[in-house]
């Protein structure tokens, strides 16, 4: 196809640093971009946030790479307040002009939107907890690097997967570096950067009885194993081949840290005051008032989010720029604090927490400031060495709500669920689909074992449950 | 509005100079992608709004094939030097994956094409003024709060408007707009210790602010919302075994979850294997022509060209112009959903040479890949109405709009539920239920199926966001289909108690 002439960046529209710059946007950037955004403002109050990122991703399905991307953009939010009307406009279109126009259609929208009678002012000038949750070798992890990652988890899974014959591997590797500025028009002004990395790996034995998963996540490239996750995945491919189906029912259940991680996170909607408040939450009580103070879990169950915690190092501020600090949601199995949003807290004359969004770099959960529950000293196969009868979960998918109020939720076991007998795994077994609610689990807890990092910015152990209720079998591996 | 200049001339520019940085690169073929997305987004609750937002987004996306590995680089510099950057780096991916390769990508061909594509609109929904839209939207929320034991109205409105250039090296350059509407409307009712919601199954489309202005929203509120207060005394479902009709509000989810998504190609390849799942449509040489699953008069048909459906294109993202076939025929399975790349995987078996024009991704950053084309269940040829089912039904629950939905990573076992269900006793709608969610094993469901209804019983219903992918892409997918009947249905109680 024949070249045309294209015109030079000077003649085009532009970006705003141009194709040579680093992709993420430094502090002094953001915060020249967000002044002359600010600059152009003429709202009653303006917020202005940027999201600045830069993504690398590796695909990888029947041993070889499917997908590869690099991806660079930059976003710009502006919020437009007009007496108690708001309204947001983001785009990725940089010049002058465009900036103006952004801008200007956040007003007109801001002015045409109803009365918020629960719009809270724009934050003045707020202190953050230093967090570093950068990590240079994350933001380098080039599409050779990844490769190479690839290659190791394939190689080390064909080797473990052996017995089972030539074995499917599967997987995907993602590294994120990005950069999150909120400015508003009375003097905030907050700048975040983080990493954060994860690589999960599928096999499958070439007799389509058998599936194996394993996942890590970090802000740190090195603290994942590749050829360790691959070599998870393969024992447990080939370890669950062949399943039988049991009667479904109740069972005692060892949950891996990850299939924890599938469950406690739905908690996050139970602890919003307002819900609560307003008698339709998780912890209102019949009658009226809420459950604050008392034992509604385990007495071994803390859960709490903390962005200055080693194990989470979330991003320390809200989507509008309100600082976060350590939350703990139960501790020692006593509902201890709600969510409040700013609104909500000034009307119950309590701190706010930080409902807004995009809190630790996409693994929280909805927990700004990062999720953690802690664990116990033993391992996951020590907690299998303890369990008489019972079955043992890898992971959770496809889990749905069906009652809100209660966190009821249905799901199923997915690549690699085992029978445990007097405290060996005997068996494989076929996967189930369960009727199963977090909060009633944490209520049967019977022994907590180790607490690790699940994904960036959460940290679960794994757990033993009684009575974790199996509704039926399903016969996908 | 925001916009960059839109100078097509300038995108087509910026398009061709990326594929020749790609080809300088190595790359044997290559496709640039520019797309400029404008999204707004408008969220009520009972007298306020509680969001208003618009966003645009603009870059480009090209694709390098590299050896038979592909690789994937997108950038919002929308400059000479920012395209040239992205190509660069679309070909060093592609090397790098080819160090991690078994089978060479091979591409079914396709005819080079020039042209342009719009979704046929009268109104663009993005330049309908908001006041407008807000009052739309607080006037159906205040119908509904004069229902007594009405307390709280969530409604919205999500709006697109995409507009695409496609160029790749084999010469096609294609150019198309589309625009989608999503409205929706939640009415939630609160009784005794106890509240009840109704979500109005509000079909997403491809079409403009017609659409929007012919669902009536603020004269139906009142009745939507006296559904979520008769659910309050409504009776806790007896568990076992009951006929089903699925009303086609519901049935258009099921028909996505368990014909869609197992039809994938990829999905049956493997390709999904680490997220998605698997298929039980697989393999390939065992299931086509082969896999019973349903009954003889089941027809079930792929399809990028129905007016209104959300997944009408006049081209796909690899140039393909948009086709129409069946998946399911007489109740066999038939074909799959595929790319260009899949083709050739299942030709022999098939006999189909050409791809079914299944690429789409969903942003100028995403990576194009197999998505869902509009999938549905053709009608009845004879004239069976919703009440000659029900009336032919002696114990029944009739189930109405989408409600909680899971399945499993081959699409077997599934449990569905919905908004509203009613009893049938002896061919007439006896009362209403709660707490009803029906669960079942794919083939076994489909050959279940003993009745459907007629072409007056059609209906298009669809998903704004369907997810797939890692990293994850989100389609917009229309299923049309008639009101079925399907016999002995294991029906679970959700409720509290239960």
């Amino acid at each position: 196809m024949a070249s045309r002439r294209v015109p030079s960046s000077h003649e085009a529209p532009r970006s705003l640093f141009g194709s040579l710059a680093p992709p993420l946007l430094s502090r002094e950037q953001a915060k020249a971009l967000t002044d002359k955004v600010l600059s152009f403002a003429k709202a009653d109050e303006t917020r202005v946030v940027i999201a600045s990122d830069w993504s690398g991703n590796t695909r990888f399905a029947g041993g070889e790479i499917t997908t590869s991307g690099g991806i660079t953009d930059t976003t710009l939010s502006v919020v437009s307040t007009t007496g108690k009307r708001r309204a947001s406009v983001s785009s990725n279109v940089f010049d002058d002009a465009a900036l103006r126009r952004t801008v200007d259609l956040a007003e007109r929208l801001a002015r045409l939107a109803p009365e918020d009678p629960e719009i809270m002012p724009e934050l003045g000038p707020q202190s953050y907890t230093p967090v570093d949750s950068f990590i240079q070798a994350t933001a380098d992890l080039g599409p050779e690097a990844r490769a190479d990652a690839t290659k190791r988890v394939i190689q080390r899974a064909g080797e473990v997967g052996k017995p089972a014959g030539d074995v499917f591997v599967a997987g995907f590797l993602e590294a994120n570096a990005g950069a999150r500025a909120i400015a508003t028009s009375t003097g905030l002004f907050a700048y975040h950067r983080s990493t954060d990395v994860n690589l999960s790996t599928t096999v499958r034995t070439p007799d389509g009885t058998g599936s194996g998963w394993a996942s890590g996540g970090a802000r740190d490239w090195a603290k994942l194993d590749p050829a360790a996750l691959g070599t998870t995945a393969a024992q447990k491919a080939v370890a669950s081949r062949n399943p039988v189906a049991i009667e479904p029912g109740m069972y005692t259940v060892v949950l891996e840290p990850q299939a924890v991680a599938d469950l406690v996170p739905l908690l996050g909607g139970a602890f919003t005051a307002r819900a609560a408040d307003e008698g339709r939450g998780t912890f209102s009580k019949r009658g009226g008032g809420t459950r604050l103070g008392e034992k509604v879990m385990d007495e071994r169950v803390t859960i709490y989010s903390d962005p200055a915690d080693p194990d989470l190092l979330a991003q320390p501020f809200d989507a509008e720029g309100l600082p976060l600090e350590r939350r703990v949601w139960v501790e020692n199995g006593i509902l201890a604090n709600f969510s409040y949003s700013r609104f909500w807290a000034q009307k119950q004359g309590k701190e706010p927490t930080g409902a807004g969004g995009g809190g630790g770099g996409g693994f929280g959960g909805g927990f700004p400031g990062g999720l953690k529950m802690a664990g116990g000293t033993k391992s996951t196969d020590e907690l299998i060495a303890g369990t008489q009868r019972g079955i043992l979960v890898t992971h959770f998918f496809y889990i749905r709500f069906l009652d809100q109020r209660t966190v009821l939720v249905t799901g199923l076991t997915r690549d690699g669920t085992f029978l445990i007998e007097n405290g060996k795994i005997t068996k494989a077994l076929k996967n189930f689909r369960w009727n199963e609610s977090p909060l009633f689990m944490l209520n049967k807890l019977e022994e907590l074992g180790r607490a690790e990092r699940t994904a960036a910015g959460q940290v679960m152990p794994s757990i033993r449950v009684k009575d974790f209720n199996f509704t039926s079998l399903s016969d996908a591996v | 509005m925001i916009a960059a200049p839109r100078a097509e001339s300038y995108v087509e520019d910026l398009a061709l100079e990326a594929l020749n940085a790609a080809k300088d690169a190595g790359a044997s073929y290559a496709d640039a992608r520019i797309g400029r997305y404008r999204r707004q987004g408008i969220n009520t609750r009972e007298r306020q709004v509680t969001g208003v937002s618009d966003s645009e987004s603009y870059g480009l996306g090209v694709r390098a094939l590299v050896g038979g590995s592909w690789g994937f680089a997108a950038t919002s510099t929308m400059t000479k030097e920012g395209v040239v950057a992205a190509a660069t780096e679309a070909a060093r991916l592609a090397r790098a994956a080819r160090t991690v390769q078994k089978r060479p990508v091979e591409l079914a061909p396709t005819p080079a094409v020039k042209g342009t594509w719009k979704t046929p609109i009268t109104r663009d929904p993005l330049e309908v003024p908001i006041e407008e839209k807000v009052a739309l939207l607080l006037a159906a929320n205040e119908a509904a709060l004069k229902v007594p034991k009405v307390r709280f109205v969530n409604s919205g409105l999500q709006l697109l408007r995409e507009e695409k250039t496609l160029a790749t090296t084999d010469g096609t350059l294609v150019t198309q707009t589309f625009v989608r509407v999503g409205p929706s409307f939640t009415a939630t009712a609160l009784g005794d210790g106890d509240f009840q919601s109704y979500t109005e199954e509000l079909a997403p489309r491809g079409s403009g602010w017609e659409y929007v202005e012919s669902l009536g929203m603020p004269a139906n509120a009142e009745r939507w919302a006296s559904l979520a207060v008769e659910k309050l005394s409504a009776k806790s479902v007896e568990v076992g075994r009951w006929d089903l009709i699925l009303h086609p509000t519901n049935l258009w989810l099921t028909i996505h979850e368990s014909i869609g998504h197992p039809t994938e190609l990829d999905r049956a390849m493997g390709y999904e294997a680490n997220y998605a799942g698997t298929s039980f449509v697989a393999p390939p040489a065992k299931v086509i022509g082969k896999l019973r699953y349903g009954p003889e008069f089941m027809n079930i048909q792929g399809d990028r060209t129905q007016e209104g459906s959300l997944a009408r294109v006049g081209w796909d993202d690899e140039g393909v112009a948009a086709d129409r076939w069946l998946i399911i025929e007489k109740g066999l399975f038939k074909d799959y959903q595929t790319t260009r790349e899949q083709s050739a995987w299942i030709a022999k078996l098939t006999g189909v040479t050409r791809s079914h024009g299944c690429s789409f991704a969903d942003s100028w950053s995403s990576v194009q890949f197999q998505r869902m084309p509009n999938v549905s269940l053709l009608p009845n040829e004879k004239d069976v109405s919703l009440d000659d089912i029900i009336t032919a039904t002696d114990r029944g629950i009739i189930i109405r709009n989408r409600g909680s939905w899971s399945i499993d990573h081959q699409r077997y076992n599934f449990q569905f539920s919905g908004q509203t269900f009613h009893e049938i006793r002896g061919g007439k709608v006896v009362g209403m239920l709660k707490d009803v969610a029906y669960q079942a094993n794919t083939p076994q469901f489909w050959n279940s199926m003993d009745m459907i209804g007629g072409k007056s019983t059609y209906w298009l219903g669809g998903s704004f966001g369907d997810g797939k992918g890692e990293p994850g892409q989100s389609n917009s997918v229309s299923h049309g289909c008639v009101p079925a009947r399907f016999k002995q249905v294991n029906i679970v109680n959700t409720g509290r108690n239960a």
